[in-house]
């Protein structure tokens, strides 16, 4: 299957990454390219599999639920690009 | 190199036991080393001020007599491990100038065990690469070169600084993380021992992620034992990671010089892949040659899904990266474009700081997971990965490991491969069955090609039986007798 240039526009929408026209070109070819190769699944017969998901025999475990983290604010705003009173500032985004 | 950095660690604990030198020394001697080595461009940050702090905080415990297993091992550590107040990047413009405030579980453990850190390690960007070419900071440069040319030759990916960094005798071991290869293959390029254990065993708690189901931190080293002493340090359960095991640790090192008699190893016959090189091929046969004089049986067995696994990888992976990646919007940390519009300002932030496979895989990992798709393409990866999971069972009926070449050939120029991802995505057709079964894995030297580049075997372990991958791992390398001093160390030293 190929990927057309509208298919790639929307991925990239999805994905929120900017890509210029010329670029959605370029992607349009590497992407099919790759969709093409592993589309060799469906030769498989997988019918009555469970897909795996945990690889591991390890069953999830449950902790208390109690507060066992916290109260570093100035932590977690340290790498922020903007930040104000304890908050992230992003663009505004209500008029 | 100098007579303290080509020490194994198993050597280098004794004589910092025995008095010999101090972990002081042994930390200069190798930040001396890294500073003349700086074109292999092996480290993305350096942390000498941090090292011999450390050192000279292990040289007193040792003074007073309260020794910790890796006390005064000077390591690097993949720069995907999240290191307190120490730059960590994922060689990703996206996370150039991120300060992590809080350790990752298995650096903690190797400190906590007393181990140095020199530094953080290249590596492709957010681990997504065979050949270390993919970093925002630039390419890593094997310390092996070809015979009969003078070509910068890749040393392999993800992992190809900490690779390099221990081949080229820079550090004494090195962190790496493993998702589809990315221990294995490198180790095997760069002509080191590096290890894979089986998901689950490390904490993924602080790591960078890039697949979730698939990531596993391992070792590297110039031996088998001293990847065994470095695993047993950054093994076991831990809380803040709900898939790491709640099992015991073995003494992984305990079982080294036991030998292998009556042992059955398999030898897959699907990995007699078409075009082979005849010189893998070769080293193959004379490993089985190896085990049957160390008094194991060899016996050939089937993994018949193999041929799948590749496809399989190259959707799981990349779907899982779309959604682990979506953190890096330039809201919290990282990388922020200069937009008025927030839809802007992360379309815009994610253009500019992700490269170009890095972006690739999240597209296709998007489309694969996107409405309409996720039946066809990652529901049906997931019961083929299963098909090729079942396949390891029910060979390991048969056989207690496998053996299997690491890589479909030595390690190539730089630049090379990079005209056609498939192509690319080749490198790691041994190495991406045993991931996608989470088993634990090992690459050895055990021979070079013509030209004088060193090629490693693989060896495939039982789900927890490391034990048995480090034993195996132990006769081929006393076996082999690999030479490991890259010729370009030899000759800086003639």
């Amino acid at each position: 299957m190929s990927l057309d240039t509208k298919t790639v526009k929307k991925v990239a929408s999805l994905a929120h990454i900017h890509m210029e026209d010329d670029e959605l070109k370029v992607r349009a070819e590497q992407l099919s390219k790759i969709i093409g190769f592993v589309e060799q699944l469906s030769e498989v017969d997988t019918d009555n599999v469970e897909p795996l998901a945990n690889v591991g025999d390890i069953t999830l475990h449950l902790r208390e639920d109690v507060i066992n983290d916290g109260k570093c604010p100035e932590k977690v705003l340290k790498n922020a690009p903007e930040e104000t009173q304890d908050y992230f500032v992003v663009p505004k985004v209500v008029e | 190199m100098t007579d303290l950095t080509n020490l194994t660690i198993a050597q280098a604990l004794r004589g910092l036991n025995n008095k010999e030198f101090t972990a002081v020394e042994l930390t200069q001697a190798h930040i001396d080393t890294i500073k003349e080595n700086k074109a292999l461009n092996t480290f993305i940050t350096e942390t000498p001020e941090l090292a011999l702090k450390q050192a000279s905080e292990s040289d007193k415990r040792r003074t007073s007599g309260n020794v910790r297993a890796l006390d005064g091992i000077p390591l690097a550590i993949k720069d995907l491990f999240c290191t307190n107040g120490v730059q960590t990047t994922a060689a990703s413009r996206i996370l150039d100038g991120f300060i992590p405030q809080y350790e990752s579980t298995v650096t903690q453990k190797l400190f906590n065990d007393g181990a140095v850190m020199l530094g953080k390690t290249n590596l492709d960007e957010f681990a997504m690469g065979s050949s270390n070419t993919t970093s925002f900071y630039g390419n890593v440069t094997n310390p092996w070169k070809r015979s009969d040319d003078d070509c910068d030759l890749v040393p392999g990916g993800s992992s190809g600084g900490s690779a390099a960094a221990v081949s080229a005798r820079l550090c004494m071991g090195a962190t790496g993380t493993d998702t589809g290869g990315s221990i294995r293959q490198p180790a095997s390029f760069c002509g080191i021992t590096g290890f894979k254990p089986t998901y689950g065993r490390c904490s993924r708690w602080g790591t960078i992620a890039f697949a979730s189901s698939l990531d596993q931190a391992g070792t590297f080293a110039r031996t088998v034992e001293d990847n065994a002493l470095l695993l047993r340090s950054m093994s076991g359960y831990d809380p803040k990671d709900s898939t790491s095991a709640q099992k015991d640790v073995p003494d992984f090192v305990s079982v080294l010089g036991s030998n292998i008699k009556g042992k059955t190893i398999g030898i897959p016959k699907e990995y007699q892949v078409e075009g082979m090189p005849e010189e893998i091929a070769k080293l193959w046969q004379q490993g089985i040659e190896w085990m049957k004089e160390a008094g194991a049986n060899t016996i050939e067995v089937s993994l018949p899904h193999t041929h799948h696994a590749l496809a399989t990888y190259y959707i799981i992976a990349p779907a899982e990266a779309s959604s682990n990646l979506a953190r890096y919007d330039g809201v919290r940390y990282g990388h922020r474009a200069n937009q008025d519009v927030l839809r802007d300002m992360y379309e815009f932030t994610r253009a500019e700081g992700f490269g170009d496979e890095v972006k690739r895989r999240i597209m296709i990992g998007t489309y694969a997971l996107s409405s309409g798709y996720y039946d066809a393409y990652y529901i049906k990866a997931q019961k083929v990965r299963r098909l090729i999971a079942n396949d390891f069972i029910k060979a390991f009926e048969k056989c207690d490991a496998l053996l299997t070449p690491t890589a479909p050939s030595a390690a190539f120029a730089i630049g090379e491969n990079e005209d056609d991802p498939i192509k690319m995505y080749l490198n790691d057709v041994f190495t991406v069955p045993a991931s996608l079964a989470g088993l634990p894995g090992i690459s050895v030297p055990a021979g070079k090609d013509t030209q004088g580049l060193p090629l490693g075997l693989q060896v495939i372990g039982k789900p927890w039986d490391e034990e048995m991958v480090f034993r195996v791992a132990d006769v081929i390398e006393g076996m082999a007798q690999f030479d490991s001093i890259p010729q370009t160390l030899k000759r800086k030293a003639a």
